[in-house]
């Protein structure tokens, strides 16, 4: 071999390594520190929710929702209820609509807590994860008040929410946002968000382009951070998101190229403050009492018929095809989430990057493993 | 567009090649198409100007229990419209043209539905099973699916504990 001569290596990474977020494998075609190809393997959390789904009454599934994306639960709880709600032409009362979307805008802080939190730890920054798990554990308080459980809330139900909200709630949840948004976000910036080894690392690192974007089916804040003006809350609205004012963030190149990760973890911090100017319009605008949950007939049954049903879940888009045939079980559940599809430009993308960087690219798409594999 | 007129132009201009253009829930469209004339109709889709549904939201197939169907959910962010495009197979040789040339995200799609229902994608640059290790056997979302007792020697099953024999020992 000559002294210049380059020779390929393949590595696995993966499934326990620590910055895979969850068990991933990646096989890594290396070439020295450039990697040629990295190829993931998935399917090691695959625990088949859409078979279950078919075995159990439609209200029984709720709680496997909740392990799909067990970050983010309430959102996936949310987009199966809106999903068989719309099949089976329910409505919602008033009340219980804010209480889901409190819910649901909470959970979205929680998860992007977790998931620039998680990308920071990755790129080996440990302090600011552990300042975004310190806020992340007084949103499990709020969501404990809520609903009596800290990871998988299964706090949606067909036609409402299990439980009204205790006293004393909406004075914690608005001190708690107004401490993030007034507080917290602004000093995580000065931390991190404007450290130059950070924009260094995430600056034009996986750049992908808004067409790019579309054409490998990236939905939800990947999608946004490519610059695209596109959020299924303000322009396909479900629930009450339509009596909300809020921005759309969306990436805009600010220290490197539009599309980069930076842009993406970007957006992740904008969505926060937006999270928390409609979750305080919410606590305004919710009716003081009121019914928080419909009357389902006994036994509950959908009518036959096929929906398609997508919501904007903290990791993009949600949705679910769900096929009845009439009788008291789903006759098929699709999930599809956004990781997945996350997942699949990842090979694309990762042709001719350090090593390194893959650990940037894959904690820039805040990719959850369960999500993946369902 | 107004529902009835976008259903009207739908069968105006897939004329001969789809089944039925029928209104769904949540504001959708489904079309229904067969294997030979499905992606044809997809493209259409897509590149037609007064469609563009460029946006491909979701794969997904299903088990009617007489025969499969493979679908996609479609959004145009154009007309602001969403569109199910269908397609049956038959049970014994399900396949059908892969979309991969029009969309490059569905590769992992098409390959979730292989692994689950066996389902064949022709011209797929790659179709091996996604989730599922590559001897498994049977596809499990399929309705006759029979749950295998063990997977290269390893127990499936969980052994029920009150269900104990002579010598106090409990079997899968």
């Amino acid at each position: 071999m000559s002294k210049y001569s380059s020779q390929e290596m393949v590595l696995n990474m993966g499934p326990h390594h620590p910055s895979t977020h969850g068990v991933i494998r990646f096989i890594l075609q290396t070439d020295g520190e450039m990697m040629v190809k990295a190829t993931p393997d998935i399917g090691f959390l695959h625990r088949g929710i859409e078979k279950i789904a078919e075995r159990l009454p439609w209200q029984a599934f709720m709680p496997y929702t909740d392990r799909v994306d067990y970050v983010a639960s309430v959102n996936c709880n949310l987009g199966y209820a809106v999903a068989v709600e719309r099949l089976a032409d329910i409505t919602v009362p008033e009340r219980a609509e804010y209480l889901r979307v409190i819910a649901a805008e909470l959970s979205r802080i929680g998860s992007h807590f977790i998931g620039f939190g998680a990308l920071l730890l990755d790129l080996g920054a440990v302090t600011p994860f552990v300042h975004a798990l310190r806020e992340r554990e007084r949103y499990n308080d709020l969501m404990e008040m809520l609903c009596g459980a800290r990871l998988t809330h299964n706090y949606v139900r067909i036609g409402g929410v299990a439980q009204d909200a205790p006293d004393g709630f909406a004075e914690k949840c608005l001190s708690f946002v107004d401490h993030l948004e007034y507080e917290f976000i602004g000093e995580f910036n000065n931390m991190i968000s404007f450290n130059t080894i950070l924009i260094n690392r995430l600056a034009n690192v996986g750049v992908i382009s808004a067409a790019t974007a579309n054409d490998f089916t990236l939905s939800g804040p990947n999608l946004r951070g490519s610059g695209a003006d596109f959020d299924l809350r303000r322009d396909e609205p479900y629930s009450v998101y339509n009596r909300f004012n809020f921005d759309v963030p969306k990436g805009t190149g600010k220290f490197g190229s539009l599309g980069d990760s930076y842009d993406r973890y970007w957006v992740r911090i904008e969505e926060v403050t937006q999270s928390c100017r409609i979750i305080r319009e919410a606590l305004r605008k919710m009716p003081k009492s009121g019914d928080i949950r419909t009357r389902l007939p006994k036994p509950f049954t959908v009518p036959a018929g096929e929906v398609y049903v997508r919501t904007e879940a903290p990791r993009g888009e949600l949705g679910f095809y769900l096929v009845s045939d009439g009788g008291k079980q789903p006759f098929r559940v699709k999930i599809r989430t956004g990781s997945f599809s996350a997942m699949t430009i990842i090979e694309h993308i990762s042709q001719g990057v350090m090593v390194a960087d893959l650990v940037a690219i894959i904690g820039s798409l805040d990719v959850v493993a369960p999500e993946i594999d369902r | 567009m107004e529902l009835h007129n976008f259903i009207t132009l739908i069968q105006e201009r897939l004329a001969g090649k789809v089944l039925s253009v029928a209104e769904m829930k949540n504001d959708d469209v489904m079309i229904t198409t067969d294997r030979e004339h499905f992606a044809e109709v997809v493209a259409i889709l897509k590149n037609n100007s007064s469609f563009r549904f460029s946006t491909l939201m979701n794969q997904s197939g299903a088990d009617y229990t007489d025969t499969l169907a493979v679908m996609v959910n479609l959004y145009s962010g154009f007309l602001r419209r969403k569109v199910t495009v269908k397609a049956f197979l038959q049970r014994e040789n399900p396949e059908i043209d892969s979309l991969v040339p029009l969309f490059r995200g569905i590769d992992w799609y098409e390959r979730e539905t292989f692994d689950m229902f066996g389902i064949r994608f022709l011209g797929h640059p790659n179709l091996k099973r996604l989730l599922l290790p590559d001897d498994w056997e049977g596809y499990p979302l399929r309705k006759d699916y029979v749950y295998p007792h063990s997977y290269n020697g390893m127990e499936t099953g969980r052994a029920d504990l009150l269900d104990v024999d002579a010598a106090g020992e409990a079997h899968v």
